[in-house]
């Protein structure tokens, strides 16, 4: 937190080189008026503000790990991360992050399928095709989608989207990891589209100038020139895009189930890491039992896994971005 | 490779420009595919709703019975919770966009807390419940109280009014404050008096965009704890409460279809209000901008 001096003591302090008793006045000016106990006071209060956000990072970190010490002084670590047997409301209780973890995965893969290429097409649309009245109704569009929040999300998934998938794959149960997936996904996609829309957006016009001027057609210069050009901007909107999948919760709590169970079958009913969490705190856990420490555990889990791929997005867009 | 005779270019070029043409209608009907769906969810929840909403629903406490059940305490916990999320949030996040656009200086500091800041704005809300849980449930002793979930939104939303309000900051022209320097303001009088008025449009949209996000928050009220029966009104910061998407996840879960019928009602009322609000934010950085062009 080191101090920016204000803009206006630089030319009295120079001045003061030359001048001594000129100066002083200055001096006190700096002292009385820009470096008031008022002014510093502001200050201060004001870097304590933008402390509390690093206060909340530390204080997630801190209560993952101090609430899943006790859960991991009964459970092995090989056990947790070697097993895919979670059955802690059994009477013989068995932890292996797998069941959960491919609940998650499965999930995660589908939304990925659906809101992939969407949203990556609607950012190619929007951003070289729509011209500007139909773009002032499209954005705004996908704005509300993604306000729309996750619990109606949830709803949607339960009560329209499962019964019309059951009108086309027989069988599919009440729950199941398909719906959920699928409309995980349609959450996702307004945020694959902005993001890689920006990314579109910040590829300068020369380089599509040049394809055009070598004969290419519209298409073509979009996809071959302007898309390789965004790359990691797009890269980067799906990693983060993949994330909140990852740490979505409302909609597989509701539409999923809750068999944590490790299936590659999509019309299965499964349990994600999320919706695990939410079914213990929904109940009467007791506190001080194994089940209610291990959400923190698998809290712990979930905090790593989003907090790698948020980082990675990051990197991602420092390293490769190329500089125009 | 090209074939040098003109009659095949001009052939191939139909050909790739037709190509061209059916997959940029490709590109359309994936594009407004997310619109389609938007119309679907609302108009499946519209019309799944209209048997129950009425001046009853909104003005009945939760019951068993689905025909006297309504969403009062819900909406008033939901009202509650957004006044206090927004007296914590806004107040913080907006000091912590000042001190990082108009006070730290580049370095390692800054870029650590810039970092921070779009991490947290990328963690799952469900982990934020976690925190609020064992923070201000029981380590703070709030109980199941309003100001626990306030307190617990406020940490989920403060990334996006921080990162919001640092936008509005940048986009101000560099001799608004250079102006205001010259005619001796202090740095907080050159905030207070030119940087904060000018940004405000900006600031504004942020937080209520950031606002309607909290309200529509589930997961971690849920953790805290507020998904117990309340037939009653709060009454103050430390009551117990409901919310109207606590309700909403409640009766959804439900098998039967009276109760689904009321989870569509409250989803209604609940898209009503964040449609409000998000109108409410483009009419105010509307009306903002018409005010600073005439100036």
């Amino acid at each position: 937190m080191s101090t920016e001096s204000p803009p206006t003591s630089t030319a009295p302090e120079s001045a003061a080189a030359e001048d001594r008793a000129t100066a002083r006045p200055a001096d006190d000016l700096t002292q009385q008026v820009y470096d008031s106990p008022k002014e510093l006071a502001i200050k201060y209060a004001l870097g304590a503000c933008a402390l509390v956000s690093v206060f909340t990072t530390l204080g997630i970190a801190a209560v993952l790990v101090i609430e899943s010490i006790p859960f991991f002084q009964e459970v092995a670590l090989t056990e947790f991360f070697g097993s895919a047997e979670w059955t802690p409301q059994f009477s013989e209780k068995h932890f292996g992050i797998w069941a959960l973890l491919s609940g998650t995965i499965l999930v995660t893969v589908i939304s990925a399928v659906v809101a992939l290429p969407i949203g990556l097409a609607s950012a190619i649309y929007i951003s070289e095709y729509a011209a500007d009245g139909v773009r002032r109704v499209l954005k705004p569009g996908l704005e509300l989608l993604a306000g729309v929040p996750t619990v109606v999300y949830g709803y949607f998934a339960l009560t329209f989207v499962t019964p019309l998938l059951q009108a086309v794959v027989p069988g599919l149960g009440v729950y199941n990891a398909l719906s959920a997936g699928i409309v995980v996904g349609i959450m996702i996609v307004p945020m694959v589209a902005s993001l890689s829309e920006d990314a579109l957006q910040a590829v300068p016009d020369s380089l599509s100038g040049a394809a055009y001027a070598l004969g290419a057609t519209k298409f073509e210069t979009v996809l071959r020139v302007n898309v390789p050009a965004a790359f990691s901007g797009i890269m980067a909107s799906f990693i983060l895009a993949v994330s909140r999948a990852i740490g979505e919760t409302m909609i597989v709590t509701l539409a999923a189930g809750a068999s944590p169970k490790m299936t590659l079958d999509p019309t299965q009913s499964i349990q994600t890491m999320t919706a695990f969490i939410v079914q213990v705190s929904k109940g009467d856990t007791p506190q001080g039992t194994i089940v209610y420490q291990s959400i923190f555990a698998v809290g712990l889990v979930l905090f790593l896994i989003t907090l790698a791929m948020n980082i990675f997005a990051t990197r991602i867009t420092q390293r490769y971005q190329e500089k125009y | 490779m090209e074939s040098s005779s003109n009659g095949t270019f001009h052939l191939r070029r139909t050909r790739r420009k037709r190509i061209g043409m059916i997959l940029a209608g490709v590109l359309f009907l994936a594009t407004i595919l997310g619109i389609v769906v938007l119309v679907t969810l609302l108009v499946d929840v519209a019309m799944q709703s209209r048997a129950w909403l009425d001046m009853q629903f909104l003005n009945s406490l939760p019951s068993r019975f689905a025909d006297q059940a309504g969403i009062k305490p819900a909406l008033y916990g939901s009202l509650w919770l957004m006044g206090l999320t927004a007296l914590i949030s806004v107040p913080l996040g907006v000091a912590s966009a000042v001190y990082l656009e108009e006070y730290a200086r580049d370095g390692w500091f800054l870029q650590l807390i810039q970092i921070n800041i779009a991490n947290l704005a990328g963690v799952p809300s469900v982990v934020y419940g976690i925190l609020g849980l064992a923070l201000f449930v029981r380590f703070a002793a709030l109980g199941q109280s309003l100001l626990a979930g306030a307190l617990t939104l406020s940490l989920l939303i403060l990334p996006i009014i921080i990162i919001s309000t640092q936008e509005a900051l940048r986009s101000l022209p560099t001799g608004l404050r250079e102006s205001a320097y010259a005619l001796g303001a202090t740095r907080w009088q050159v905030i207070w008096s030119h940087v904060l008025p000018n940004a405000a449009p900006g600031i504004f949209t942020g937080v209520i965009l950031a606002l309607s996000r909290a309200i529509g928050e589930t997961a971690p009220l849920i953790l805290i704890g507020a998904l117990t029966f309340v037939p009653f009104l709060p009454q103050s910061a430390m009551d117990q409460f409901t919310a109207l998407p606590i309700q909403i996840f409640n009766w959804t879960a439900r098998p039967q279809d009276e109760f689904r019928g009321l989870a569509a009602a409250a989803i209604v009322v609940l898209m009503i209000l964040l449609f409000a609000m998000n109108l409410s934010a483009i009419l105010l950085r509307d009306y903002f901008e018409r005010q600073t062009a005439g100036e």
